[in-house]
């Protein structure tokens, strides 16, 4: 059967949120079937991208599952999906359902749009990692801007709307550029076409150009210090399943475009320019680790912490070695688990009190001692500890970077402790301790949330102790983008002496 | 048989005949049923009929150049483009204009002739080919323009915005009618392609005095910095209805003429006009991006707004090439489709009868009208150029060619102030879905509700077909060229 499995996947949501739309009334009923229809809806979108896995063929390199139609006359709509982005567009529809009854209760207010804005998300977020064209890549890109825009707007806290307009401003203040070096690539290559544009060999001068100005998109998206400043406050203010996705997945398109992008379209300038990314990963993993030792607040530690584990990532992805780049996905991987189900956490105890100072938590154990479990898990997992998701990917991004420069890799293994350090001190506080009286009638977690943990948990520790599939799944095509990687390097070194 | 062929030969001024012959018997209508109120509304009704009677017409003239009148009109497919835009831009704007003229007492049948004979000097402009031309078509625009801004004759804001735009209006008549007599003299022609001609060997600097004076004019008619000045008060002060007239229909003339003008007539020059039409560009931008922010008046934001578009657009004639002249027209034609569904949106904020204006009173629509606030906000994304919206697309355009012209400062300052632009758009979002609900609307009459759902559709569909508009404004550029 040939049926447009990719485009499926991505619309599909999109078909659930219209008829969210014609739901009708605002009383209970209407409630739950928004939610109701949310949640199959993912579901269904979950299960057709299994189907995607099954029929993968990771021994090849190539964009699979392709479907090319003429669309805007420059840049055509075409999807596709290769070992890279394969796994993103998994953790994306597996994350969903997830979100999606992480809110089932805790929001009460406007579910209809809640929904909505959720389902538009996974269609561009899913969108954003199948798309083969730079257009259709930019359209998914910034279009994730509007939802979660609303997203945070509309359900956040306090100050949701000084976080949801710096969030969006500084997101598209970074993507702007890129749009203009794609036009700049379209004039150079006659194309937009991302398999095309792997292949073409720009020049060096709009190498570099096009390169700082794609940097400045993922610089931010990723985040990178320094510009890093917008997540911690989009991430408080958000609601949970807001924080999930942009911890999960928003982050992780600014890794992915490094990878997708910048290390085969621009090798040269990605070759010049890794010492500028090795410095600000550093930066991140020292500087970020110590700011998230002295947080007050449950959600900004989780984000900071965020900040540093994405400099493991840069560091490894522009080490430009196997391990680095396979290790940088993997941790994008593990990260999108950990930290969205370490958000996951944050909101149990939330819905509960209703704050998120770690000060009025303490002796969680005593009342929660299931909760105390899985959070331990996922702390464990933050810090990178051996048998734990986390560990695999940090050890691989270390390793490839040892390579290539030991100097940036001995820094950043120090950043492992300091992540240690605040991650441990935050379970002490919260779990340990002498039970706080407010804390007296907290309830341990219901069946709901065991719902949702559970998948959690079981993939942390199993991509822990087996991150073979995950690994296999990408390593054909790292293999490939590595060897054009340093075909291109070679070339170019080859010319730089031939040139007098 | 003679007068036959004569007869055939003026078929492709069709258009312009049947709005001319129709408005002048709509007025003799109008004086001569004149009773109530209700005649006047049915003269206006059909003042709308009449627009799309034309556009047929512009769809049935044959395909191909034709030029007439001795040299002076042009009829191609940049024409037939743009006046389909223009009669698009009016007729919306006259649509938006029944129900409020209705409402408000205000139902004069001179309204709806008035945008008639405005129109048809739209057309005239659009297809003018020399200079002579080009004026007659402008002050035909203009004039009835200037009448319909003080319309509400009791309003004192009303009868100073129509006095301002016609004093600023002549005064920059009068600067374009300088430039276009220091350019007769200086290459000995009014002809757009003969000016091309005599300037194939480079300019002189009266030719390039001439030119500047004749852009003065053109800026002030599409309202960009620094001819700005009375685009705000004009807006605000306007019947909203006449304010979307405004937006819409005389800004895509206006830049249909500047680009015809300037492309057709002054090709070898390019390095001369350029530098004034990127400056003007940025200045428009950053002016429209920064001075909207502060704004509390959603008619005057509206105002700096396109003022700020009016320089996206002019990034395109920068380019100067068919992608350029492309891209403007893409904008255009996207522009016209957001500013009418955002003047829908704002002639249906009214509350105990009274229309109100502040940004303010749109607080908490989202729970209020959330159909309205739905489509209001995906028109100020769309606004904003954030993808998949259709305002993306028109900025996407114009500035791939500046790219290709290697305008890199242009377009990294218009991307950034783009940037800026976003901001004030999301704090109107921001009113409309973060902010506590203050009491409704009244509920939107069915004709609004009509071009508000057009006009929304288009724009978050667009990306879906975006192929018939594309094709259309190629062939239209290409006819340029």
């Amino acid at each position: 059967m040939n049926w447009p499995i990719l485009s499926v996947v991505t619309f599909l949501p999109l078909l659930g949120a219209l008829f969210i739309t014609f739901v009708r009334g605002n009383d209970n009923l209407a409630k739950g079937t928004a939610r109701w229809v949310a949640m199959w809806t993912t579901l269904v979108t979950f299960a057709i991208s299994l189907v995607l896995v099954a029929r993968f063929d990771p021994s090849s390199a190539e964009f699979q599952f392709s479907e090319k139609h003429p669309w805007l006359g420059v840049a055509s709509y075409h999807m596709g999906v290769d070992g890279i982005s394969l796994p993103f567009v998994i953790l994306t529809t597996a994350l969903m359902p997830i979100c999606i009854l992480a809110s089932w209760s805790s929001i009460q207010k406007r579910v209809k749009e809640y929904m909505i804005a959720f389902l538009v998300l996974e269609t561009l977020m899913v969108g954003t990692f199948s798309a083969l064209d730079l257009v259709l890549f930019y359209l998914f890109f910034e279009g994730g801007l509007i939802p979660m825009f609303l997203i945070i707007g509309v359900w956040g806290g306090q100050r949701r709307v000084y976080a949801s307009f710096k969030f969006f401003l500084y997101t598209l203040a970074g993507s702007v550029l890129m749009l203009l070096a794609i036009m700049a690539m379209y004039w150079d290559a006659g194309t937009t076409d991302i398999p095309a544009l792997m292949r073409h060999g720009f020049p060096l001068g709009l190498q570099k150009w096009a390169w700082l100005a794609f940097f400045a998109s993922f610089a931010v998206k990723m985040p990178m210090w320094p510009v890093h400043t917008w997540l911690p406050d989009a991430h408080v203010e958000a609601p949970t399943a807001g924080s999930v996705i942009l911890a999960a997945i928003l982050l992780k398109m600014g890794g992915y475009g490094f990878i997708r992008f910048s290390l085969p379209m621009f090798p040269s300038a990605s070759h010049d320019f890794a010492p500028l990314i090795f410095t600000l990963s550093v930066v991140a993993i020292v500087y970020t680790s110590l700011v998230a030792l002295m947080q007050e607040d449950v959600k900004k530690l989780i984000a900071y912490s965020s900040v540093a584990h994405m400099g493991f990532v840069t560091m490894g992805i522009f080490a430009a070695t196997s391990q680095g780049v396979a290790g940088g996905i993997f941790q994008m991987i593990s990260h999108g688990i950990v930290s969205g189900a370490l958000f996951l956490c944050v909101g149990v105890v939330y819905d509960r009190m209703h704050t998120r100072e770690i000060a009025a938590y303490g002796g969680l154990v005593n009342r929660m001692p299931v909760y105390a479990v899985i959070f331990m898990v996922f702390t464990l997992a933050n810090v990178g500890l051996p048998g734990t998701s986390g560990f695999v990917g940090e050890f691989l991004t270390l390793i490839g970077t040892f390579k290539n420069n030991i100097a940036v890799a001995t820094i950043a293994t120090f950043g492992v402790i300091l992540s240690a350090a605040y991650a441990l001190w935050l379970y002490r506080k919260m779990i340990f301790g002498t039970l706080k009286p407010s804390l007296e009638g907290i309830k341990d977690i219901g069946w709901r949330e065991a719902i949702i943990f559970t998948p959690l948990v079981v993939l942390t520790i199993l991509f822990g102790v087996a991150p073979k599939p995950v690994l296999d799944m990408s390593a054909a095509s790292v293999a490939q983008l590595l060897d054009n990687y340093n075909h291109a390097i070679t070339a170019a070194s080859k010319l730089a002496v031939l040139a007098p | 048989m003679n007068q036959l062929t004569q007869i055939q030969g003026l078929l492709p001024v069709l258009p312009e005949i049947v709005l001319a012959c129709g408005a002048m018997f709509l007025l003799m209508v109008g004086v001569s049923i004149y009773q109530s109120e209700r005649s006047a509304g049915i003269v206006n009704a059909w003042c709308v009929v009449l627009l799309v009677l034309a556009a047929v017409c512009v769809l049935l003239v044959p395909a191909g150049r034709t030029v007439m009148f001795g040299g002076s009109f042009v009829v191609d497919d940049y024409a037939r483009f743009l006046k389909l835009l223009a009669i698009t831009g009016s007729a919306g704007a006259l649509l938006l204009s029944l129900n409020y003229l209705k409402v408000d007492k205000q139902q004069k049948f001179e309204y709806g002739v008035l945008f008639l004979l405005s129109t048809l000097g739209m057309m005239m402009l659009i297809s003018a080919a020399d200079l002579i031309a080009l004026y007659l078509g402008l002050e035909l625009m203009s004039l009835p323009l200037y009448v319909v801004a003080a319309s509400n004759r009791d309003s004192v804001r009303s009868t100073e915005a129509g006095l301002k735009y016609f004093v600023l209006g002549a005064l920059s008549s009068g600067m374009l009618l300088y430039g276009a007599s220091l350019i007769y003299g200086f290459t000995g022609t009014v002809n757009f392609a003969g000016i091309a001609k005599a300037t194939a060997s480079g300019a002189s600097i009266g030719l390039i005095f001439g030119l500047v004076f004749l852009f003065a004019g053109f800026c002030f008619k599409i309202s960009a910095v620094p001819f700005h000045m009375w685009t705000p008060d004009v807006y605000e002060g306007a019947p909203t209805p006449v304010t979307a007239f405004f937006a819409a229909a005389p800004k895509v003339a206006g830049i249909a003429i500047f680009v015809r003008a300037t492309v057709v007539a002054f090709p070898s020059i390019t390095h001369e006009w350029q530098q004034i039409v990127v400056f003007v560009s940025i200045a428009s931008m950053a002016l429209g991006a920064f001075a909207a922010i502060g704004q509390k008046n959603i008619k005057r934001l509206m105002a700096y707004s396109s003022i700020g578009h009016m320089g996206f657009a002019l990034v395109g004639l920068a380019a100067g090439t068919p992608e350029g002249v492309q891209g403007v027209l893409v904008y255009m034609s996207i522009y016209v489709a957001m500013t009418l569904g955002t003047f829908a949106c704002i002639l249906s904020m009214r509350r105990d009868g009274m229309l109100v204006e502040n940004i303010s009173d749109l607080s908490g629509l989202a729970r209020t009208h959330p159909t309205m606030a739905f489509f209001f906000a995906m028109l100020l994304f769309s606004l904003a150029g954030i993808p998949p919206l259709a305002g993306f697309f028109a900025k996407f355009y114009v500035f791939l060619a500046a790219i290709k012209a290697g305008l890199f400062v242009l377009a990294v300052i218009g991307v950034l102030t783009s940037v800026v632009g976003a901001f004030y758009y999301l704090t109107i979002v921001k009113i409309m879905y973060f902010d506590e609900p203050v009491r409704g609307f009244q509920s939107m009459p069915s004709l609004l509700r009509l071009v508000l759902c057009a006009a929304g559709l288009i724009n978050m569909l667009f990306f879906a077909y975006p192929a018939p508009l594309l094709d259309a404004a190629t062939v239209a550029a290409k006819s340029l060229f």
